[in-house]
């Protein structure tokens, strides 16, 4: 679990966060919405330690970030695992070269252990092909599995994504989603997706904070996004035709 | 790290020599061509030509100019793969895994141009050698007059001062170049910018401090 509590985060004169508070739960899909500009990416690089705010506090299970030690924050971050918006992969390593990199890193695992765990997390993310392939010679789909692959190789405690559906065709990017949904699931991770695409919300949000100028606007889940009265869900929700006829079509239904 | 200093070293030391080679060998010869053509009065000795090739060989073309040569190649190449790495978010993720990413991208490079004075002797040595084939087979001198030219007031410590240059121009190859592909800011176009600031920057700071380890090392 991961609470954050008054969070204020600023850039020179300019104020990003104002004051946010939350838990992102353990072993649930934890979605931070809201249009660009609106703070969700520092919220996120706050998380994760790159930005440090000028108020609040971060902790992970207990642990305040802000108040442990160096090597206490670099073992924290080893139980992180982050999909970057545009895969971070490194271009001069193979496929299995960038999932095997945290291990041959912080682990004292033997290559022949590397290579099976490494083996073991790109089957789950459905790559069997790819192990030997630089990032540039695979589909955009395919570096975010291999992103995530990455990203649980370690068996994270934390799993933070940011925008992992951008540039993905729709058919793709449920497909990514699902995947995050499952290993978030299955290994019983406490997942934070950073994102503005509304399949991402109504596939697999199961925990939604929406942030409006840097203010978290409303919470809830993906069902209460169709009862709130919240002018500023509903207003960003409802930019879409698509939500526009689904609200009306539900509204008939009741 | 092991594995990354090899790296390094086959990018940006093997991978030099062959441009190194090339240029020291026939700027080698074009300067024991131009020394013999301008020896125009009879009364100068033709082991000059010798002479002048190994002092403008060994004090300034070998570490100065081919260190500013590498500050396009190298440079570049590190400013360029540093600041693909920023813009691609790669530092990032680096940083997010706990690695610690100045130290895991920059100290290999500075690690393996500690090398960098192995290519500047044979820059040295092909730099020589160029000028005796040029002025040999080109019928300006003979082959025992360059080598006397060589061999003549020559000073042991003009081969120190020039290595003592070359490990200080190596400092500032690997650290500038990199200096401004990790903190550059932007994307595709300020890579771009960014390698061409680097060379102007390393170009600067070699002419800077060459000036100043003369003055100090040579001057008496």
């Amino acid at each position: 679990m991961i609470e954050i509590k008054n969070i204020e985060k600023s850039f020179g004169e300019t104020k990003v966060l104002k004051g946010i508070s939350s838990v992102f739960e353990t072993g649930k899909t934890n979605l931070i919405i809201g249009q660009s500009g609106s703070g969700k990416t520092v919220l996120l690089k706050s998380l994760l330690g790159i930005h440090t705010p000028e108020v609040g506090t971060i902790s992970f299970d207990g642990r305040i970030y802000s108040e442990l030690n160096a090597d206490e924050k670099r073992a924290l971050r080893t139980e992180i695992g982050m999909v970057f918006q545009g895969s971070a992969l490194f271009d001069s390593m193979t496929v299995e070269e960038n999932v095997g990199f945290p291990l041959k890193m912080f682990t004292n695992q033997t290559p022949k252990e590397i290579q099976d765990r490494v083996d073991f997390v790109l089957k789950r993310v459905n790559l069997i092909d790819a192990h030997k392939k630089k990032p540039s010679e695979i589909s955009g789909g395919m570096q975010k599995r291999v992103a995530i692959a990455r990203a649980i190789v370690n068996k994270p405690k934390y799993l933070f994504c940011d925008e992992p559906n951008s540039g993905l065709d729709p058919k793709t990017a449920i497909v990514i989603d699902n995947l995050i949904h499952e290993i978030t699931v299955e290994y019983n991770i406490t997942t934070v997706i950073n994102t503005h695409d509304m399949n991402s919300v109504m596939e697999i949000g199961e925990k939604i904070i929406f942030l409006k100028e840097g203010i978290l606007a409303w919470e809830g889940t993906k069902k209460d996004i169709f009862k709130t009265d919240n002018e500023a869900i509903v207003d960003f929700v409802y930019s879409s035709n698509l939500f526009k006829k689904i609200r009306k079509a539900q509204n008939k239904g009741e | 790290m092991k594995n990354l200093i090899f790296k390094e070293i086959d990018d940006l030391i093997i991978g030099s020599l062959g441009i190194v080679a090339f240029i020291s060998f026939f700027v080698g010869g074009v300067v024991s061509i131009q020394t013999a053509l301008n020896l125009t009065n009879p009364l100068i000795p033709k082991y000059l030509i010798g002479f002048a090739t190994r002092q403008s060989v060994i004090l300034e073309f070998a570490p100065t100019f081919i260190s500013i040569i590498m500050a396009g190649k190298m440079g570049s190449f590190i400013t360029s793969s540093i600041g693909t790495m920023r813009v691609t978010e790669q530092i990032d993720a680096l940083e997010v895994m706990g690695v610690n990413s100045l130290n895991y991208l920059v100290f290999p490079k500075i690690i393996a141009l500690l090398l960098y004075p192995f290519v500047i002797g044979i820059s040295m040595f092909l730099g020589v050698l160029g000028g005796w084939m040029a002025g040999v087979y080109g019928g300006f001198t003979s082959s025992d007059e360059f080598i006397m030219g060589l061999q003549t007031e020559f000073i042991p410590f003009h081969i120190t001062y020039a290595f003592i240059k070359t490990m200080v121009f190596a400092i500032i190859l690997a650290t500038i170049p990199s200096y401004h592909g990790y903190y550059m800011k932007g994307g595709a176009l300020e890579v771009g910018k960014a390698s061409t600031v680097s060379f102007v920057w390393s170009s600067v700071a070699i002419i800077l401090s060459n000036y100043i380890l003369t003055q100090l090392l040579l001057s008496k």
